[in-house]
């Protein structure tokens, strides 16, 4: 069995087709459920009239192939049940729902299956790990169910053992792991079935903070070699900066808004995101496009020069120790100037 | 039900419900006073309404048609034959002569050889140890025979009620609907009392094994199935949901995921099985059920406390025997994962070969020689037992007959006969309105309804006076056994010397057959409702101490230290912090309390608690009045979902009160 | 460390089992000496007696099954089963035998002449007494005592826990019919029946009242082997005349005396084996049986070994039931 995913990396293409495409999806709990689809009521104004909670409420968006693509919102946002409705682990309740030009919301069960078996995986919170079986079988449970022999599947479980850096704990069970390891186990297993698209439910939420920054650190180096589009929910806005390559920000079950991170935190779409991102050191997000001025008249415009996507904290030490503006130019020629006094004021934690 | 909810709600906002709870008990005392004697619905003894004699019709009805009806013929007949045949086959290897032998297949030595090679590869060596010993103690006691039929009986029943309540268990898990539908025909399996189905089980199933093996699964099969429903329902929804979204079937899904998971939870279903069968080995004994159960209740028409302790023993010994054995096995399923299971298959492939090898060695030699098939007789150290039973016995009687009757009458005139008084003596749309009003106060509009219908029920079974006087015998033997098991599980909670000094001790309570200890507790307290009271409490209290024991040692070690840091004395540290948090122990102690109570009001009967109990025996024993055992048994079960019901909404009122108490601060 | 401990229970239990095995190489066979024991019963076949749950009972069970089994050659199959179950057994084929019956009417008339499945088999020669007793010391203490007209003086004595104020009466197994609430009523007693719920707990309060000469008054019934041990004296009831217990609710005469009988199932009867015979032919008396009965009782004898002293003692009684050759 070759593996050419594992060996082939796409570079980010923001230009790519989309892979997955959501239209107004809506899933609401509680009796009658369909009727609610569409209500402009407000949650509590929902509840109390028809005894329903609508967890996702009219959500679009569509992922394009190769990205990271962060859903972010905390608890009881409605970004867990969004991410179980694209593989209908919860059935929708509305909404269309389209994989690569196919209706994932009108296939029937067994369509469904091969979908998850082939197509889509996902990392649970709490790994979801079958403590019965070693490292090994775990790993390979997702092929022993779509019918692949066992010596071919043992042999991809331990190649993928090897990717997310586990050789030599093949016989172990999940309860002599730490729960690092144990999620290294759960991404091992999503990848084991090489889907186009993993799914992470909050994969180290349940993780100390240094794990997490190495798992987080796992996960970009993942997606470097393996280059898979990764659908990313999480409630920690540093996670969804650090990894996103876009972001959707969940309130209330509805969608705040989406965008990069530096669309994010330059420009928060309301007041409830940008209470969000207040505390975001925004010279780690944001790029020079953000803070250049056009030059003024009689500035010295021989300065080094930088790309406008550069983020700011990179381009510190080149402003400061120039003696001059910088200039910032892309491919169409100059677009602005920066001097230190642009980076201080980012830095000295800037007002808008 | 409309106008109770409204009740209900209107009286979530008024201020103090226990300044209610007084006044509907105040309001009952007037209307007894005033009222006391009407309406009372009065039967004597042996006096019977229509429907007990339409009951007793119903059954002659059943009996009349059984060579005739197909349904006999091709169906329970077959039914009969093979369970006949299981029971007689496991005995034919342990017990009975057989296949032209003038012993069983297997003698003494080929038996503790087979299962201790069991225990040690289910269990472990300590177990192994355990069961050689226990084993070995069936034939020291003089009970090899007895024991291994009660054996054969038990296995029997407790594979059979395996094959039928996992599957059935399975099905509860999977299924929301089947486990509405099969919880309440389980609830009323297990609180329906035995004496009422045994005789028209033989009807059925005729006189022998076979009846025998389906009043055990009566009783066995309901835990089976409960524990493999939690089972498959407790594991986690991720790893479920792991399972799906990797596109497992359904089918693959309870086979790679639920099965294995709930496999814990299965040994611990038929440790539970195993228990519930056994229990059953004294009272099957009544239709001519093999073994130990026999020796007890022969030994209770001679008052031969020494025979039937000793039996009694041989029983306790089984039950501890299969209980560790089993826990043993649930526990290796644990450690087993540890172990490396992968690693060590052909370590284990060889230990199981050498055990298996062995034990068959013994078991051939138990098979061929004498010496190995037949227990010596010499090493009989039963009436050794007996004769200690007998003296220890006697002198608790003589002794402590003096203080037992001062308790006793002090007991029954100050709490037992004024309760019963009011019961049995106000008009019986008064006890309803008062009952009904209680369960609204103390639990909820569901639980009233619940109530409601229950007593209405009693009413029309024609039994309501007996149903009061069993009511108020059950309340106040659950009120000691409240006392005991707070009192003792804090102590044992508290201290694990205690724990070492009191388990084995509640272990015997629980499992030795009710009928050992009645004669000395007849000769304490003589036939009374309180003798009733006190054997209930000997059987119900071990459960309660050790729920509360429990509840006690889970109380947060933290908060007992911030307590003792803060200055609290022992007595401000039980009764302000460790009970009332583990107070759902205790809430949960009460309400399984109050089962094993009820499980005893027939047994109270054989010694003079009379009321319900006495109609169950009665009808039992004579042909006339067998409806109305029916009818009693019924009511026995319609009191008990009642007071079970009343107690669960209560305790969900005490958590919500709770919580809604903290999330205020 | 895990491996060498295992390896060592395993050589252990190796040399035990070898050990084992060596050792038994001497021993005497299954069946050897045994074989001899069980033949017979060829002409009689198998013999299914239910062994009610009392000590008389048991005793002429006992000694029917030992005389079916030695002079007769049967294979005795005993049931232990309450009076009920063992009638029903009559219709299912599953019981051929009741050695001891306590009259019981109904039964008799649903299985006799209903359905026709049992048949009498003739009286045991036991005489049965139901009534009132007392324990012996009352009897000594208040001689009056024994005639019911003189027990509301006495009534106050008898009052319990149990009993309302009133006397207390008490009544034991619930398998007898009792006229003692009736009883009660009719003769103006100032008492109040209490249920013991069973014949042990009835025996125990007797022993008791003895033992701690604490009056007791209740139903008991002759032959018991309890009278053995304690001989209870009976209260006198108004005497018992033909008819006076016709209507069980205006009942105020002492119960009657019972013939104590055999029922046999009707298919057993018709069977022509000689066991039947045996049933149909046995005949005692209450000391014949009170005398077995102390044997199991008292003297701790298995059943078995008490009827296998009695026969011994009784040849000529044995001798005259069995069938003719």
């Amino acid at each position: 069995m070759t593996v050419p995913s594992l060996t082939e990396s796409t570079p980010l293409n923001t230009e790519a087709p989309p892979i997955l495409d959501v239209r107004g999806l809506w899933k609401v709990f509680g009796p009658k459920a369909d009727r609610v689809v569409g209500s402009t009521l407000s949650r509590t104004e929902l509840k109390e009239q028809t005894g329903c909670v609508a967890a996702v409420r009219d959500v679009s968006f569509s992922v394009r192939r190769g990205e990271v693509f962060v859903v972010m919102g905390l608890s009881g946002s409605g970004k867990s049940t969004l991410v179980r409705c694209l593989t209908r682990l919860i059935e929708p309740t509305a909404g269309e729902i389209v994989l690569d030009g196919e209706d994932i919301r009108t296939a029937d069960a067994r369509k469904l299956r091969e979908l998850r078996r082939h197509r889509m995986a996902m990392v649970f919170q709490h790994f979801g790990l079958l403590p019965h079986r070693c490292v090994l079988e775990n790993v390979a449970f997702g092929l022993e169910i779509r019918g692949t022999p066992k010596k071919e599947r043992y042999e991809r479980a331990r190649e993928v053992l090897g990717l997310v850096g586990l050789t030599g704990f093949e016989n172990s069970y999940p309860d002599q792991l730490s729960g690092g390891m144990q999620q290294r186990v759960g991404l091992a297993r999503a990848l084991a079935a090489d889907p186009e698209v993993l799914l992470f439910d909050e994969p180290f939420s349940a993780l100390d903070p240094l794990i997490r920054r190495e798992m987080q650190n796992e996960v970009i180096r993942l997606h470097h070699e393996v280059g898979k589009t990764m659908i990313f929910i999480t409630h920690d806005l540093s996670e969804a900066l650090k990894l996103g390559d876009r972001i959707l920000i969940m309130r209330d079950g509805e969608l705040v808004q989406v965008g990069t991170p530096d669309e994010v935190v330059g420009a928060p779409a309301d007041e409830y995101v940008a209470n969000f991102v207040s505390d975001v050191p925004r010279s780690h997000v944001l790029t020079l496009s953000w803070i250049m001025r056009p030059p003024l008249e009689g500035e010295p415009l021989d300065g080094p020069e930088l790309g406008p996507d550069v983020v700011i904290r990179d381009a510190v030490h080149t402003v400061l120790s120039a003696d001059r503006p910088v200039r910032v130019a892309g491919d169409d020629g100059l677009l602005g100037v920066v001097t230190s006094a642009e980076i201080l004021e980012v830095i000295a934690g800037g007002q808008h | 039900m409309a106008a109770v909810t409204a009740v209900a709600a209107r009286l979530h906002k008024l201020p103090d419900r226990r300044l209610l709870l007084a006044l509907v008990v105040a309001a009952w005392v007037v209307g007894w006073a005033v009222l006391g004697g009407r309406d009372t619905q009065q039967l004597g003894g042996a006096e019977l309404t229509p429907l007990h004699r339409d009951l007793s019709q119903a059954m002659d009805v059943i009996d009349d048609s059984r060579n005739s009806n197909p349904f006999f013929l091709y169906f329970i007949n077959y039914i009969r034959l093979f369970l006949d045949d299981a029971v007689t086959f496991v005995q034919a290897l342990i017990s009975q002569p057989s296949f032209g032998r003038p012993l069983p297949v297997l003698g003494w030595l080929g038996v503790v050889a087979i299962a201790t090679a069991v225990a040690l590869l289910g269990g472990n060596r300590k177990v192994a140890a355990l069961t050689a010993a226990g084993f070995l103690s069936f034939g020291l006691l003089g009970l090899w025979q007895e024991s291994m039929d009660t054996l054969a009986l038990t296995l029997t029943a407790v594979a059979l009620s395996l094959a039928v309540g996992i599957p059935l268990g399975i099905w509860a898990g999977l299924s929301d609907r089947f486990l509405r539908l099969v919880t309440p025909v389980l609830d009323f399996m297990q609180t329906m009392p035995t004496f009422v189905y045994l005789a028209p089980l033989t009807l059925f199933f005729l006189i022998g094994p076979a009846s025998a093996t389906v009043a055990t699964m009566i009783y066995a099969v309901p835990p089976a199935i409960r524990i493999t429903a939690h089972g498959i329902r407790q594991v986690s929804p991720e790893t479920m949901e792991a399972g799906t979204s990797l596109g497992a079937t359904p089918m693959q899904a309870l086979r790679h995921v639920r099965l294995p998971m709930a496999r814990q939870t299965i040994i611990v279903g038929v440790n539970q099985t195993i228990m519930a069968a056994l229990s059953m080995a004294t009272i099957a004994a009544l239709i001519d059920a093999p073994g130990l159960g026999k020796t007890v209740l022969k030994a209770l028409q001679t008052l031969d406390v020494g025979t039937a302790f000793n039996a009694g023993l041989a029983i306790v010994i089984m039950a501890v025997v299969l209980d560790r054995v089993t826990s043993a096995a649930s526990r290796r399923v644990e450690d087993q994962r540890r172990a490396g299971r992968l690693r060590s298959a052909r370590r284990r492939r060889i230990e199981v070969t050498a055990v298996l090898g062995i034990a068959a060695v013994l078991a051939y030699q138990s098979y061929t020689y004498l010496w190995a098939a037949d227990f010596p007789i010499e090493a009989n150290v039963g009436s050794y037992v007996r004769n200690a039973a007998d003296t220890a016995s006697a002198w608790v009687q003589d002794s402590l007959v003096t203080y037992t009757n001062a308790l006793k009458n002090a007991l029954t005139n100050g709490l037992l006969n004024p309760f019963e008084a009011l019961l049995t003596g106000s008009p019986w749309w008064l006890v309803c309105l008062v009952a009904v009003a209680v369960a609204l106060l103390v639990g909820s509009a569901r639980a009233a309804l619940v109530t409601a219908i229950g007593l209405l029920m009693v009413l029309a079974l024609g039994l309501w006076q007996d149903s009061m006087v069993t009511l108020a015998s059950t309340l106040v033997a659950t009120i000691l056994v409240m006392v005991l098991g707070v009192v003792a599980g804090v102590w044992m909670g508290r201290s694990d010397r205690a724990d070492t000094l009191l388990r084995p001790v509640l272990d015997a309570g629980q499992t030795m057959p009710a009928f050992v200890y009645l004669v000395p507790i007849l000769g304490l307290f003589g036939p009374t409702r309180f003798t009733a009271i006190i054997a209930a409490v000997v059987f119900a209290a071990p459960v309660a101490i050790k729920l509360v024991a429990e509840g006690i040692r889970r109380v947060s070690p933290t908060t007992v230290e911030a307590a003792t840091s803060a200055g609290a004395g022992t007595w401000q540290l039980i009764s302000k912090v460790q009970l009332p948090m583990a107070r759902s122990g205790v809430t949960l102690a009460a309400s399984q309390g109050l089962i094993y109570v009820l499980s005893m009001v027939v047994v109270g009967g054989l010694v003079g608690a009379g009321a319900l109990g006495y109609d169950v025996v009665a009808g039992f024993s004579q042909h006339e009045l067998r409806g109305k055992g029916l009818a009693a048994g019924i009511a026995i079960v319609v009191l008990g979902i009642v007071l079970d019901r009343v107690m669960r909404a209560a305790t969900q009122r005490a958590d919500a009160a709770a919580h809604g108490g903290l999330a205020n601060k | 460390m895990a491996m060498s401990r295992s390896g060592r229970i395993r050589a252990l239990a190796l040399v035990t089992g070898g050990g084992l095995l060596l050792s038994a190489c001497s021993g005497a066979k299954v069946g050897e000496t045994q074989q001899a024991a069980a033949g017979g019963g060829k002409t009689c076949g198998t013999f299914n007696l239910a062994v009610n749950p009392w000590v008389g009972y048991e005793a002429n069970a006992a000694v029917i099954a030992l005389v079916a089994e030695k002079n007769l050659g049967c294979k005795v199959v005993k049931k232990d089963l309450k009076e009920e179950v063992s009638w029903q057994g009559f219709a299912t084929g599953e019981v051929d035998a009741v050695v001891e019956n306590w009259a019981h009417d109904d039964l008799k008339k649903k299985y006799i002449d209903e359905q026709k499945v049992a048949v009498s088999a003739g009286p045991t020669g036991n005489q049965g007494v139901i009534g009132w007793f007392v324990p012996p010391w009352m009897a000594k203490k208040y001689p009056d005592i024994t005639d019911s007209k003189n027990l509301n003086k006495y009534a106050s004595l008898f009052k319990t826990s149990e009993s309302e104020g009133k006397g207390q009466l008490l009544d034991g197994d619930p398998s007898f019919v009792t006229n003692d609430a009736a009883l009660v009523k009719n003769l103006d007693l100032d008492y109040k029946v209490v249920y013991a719920g069973s014949e042990t707990a009835l025996i125990q309060a007797f022993r008791q009242a003895e033992k701690q000469q604490t009056p007791l008054i209740g139903y008991f019934y002759d032959p018991q082997w309890f009278l053995s041990e304690v001989k209870l004296v009976k209260v006198d009831l108004p005497a018992y005349t033909k008819g006076c217990d016709a209507d069980a609710a205006k009942v105020a005469c002492d119960y009657p005396p019972y013939e104590l009988d055999k029922i046999v199932s009707k298919k057993f009867a018709d069977s022509g084996s000689p066991a039947y015979t045996l049933v149909k032919n046995f005949t005692w008396t209450n000391d014949d049986q009170n005398l077995v009965a102390k044997y199991i009782a008292e003297d701790k004898m298995t059943p078995e070994e008490a009827a296998a002293k009695w026969v011994a003692a009784n040849p000529d009684k044995v001798k005259a039931w069995l069938p003719a050759t």
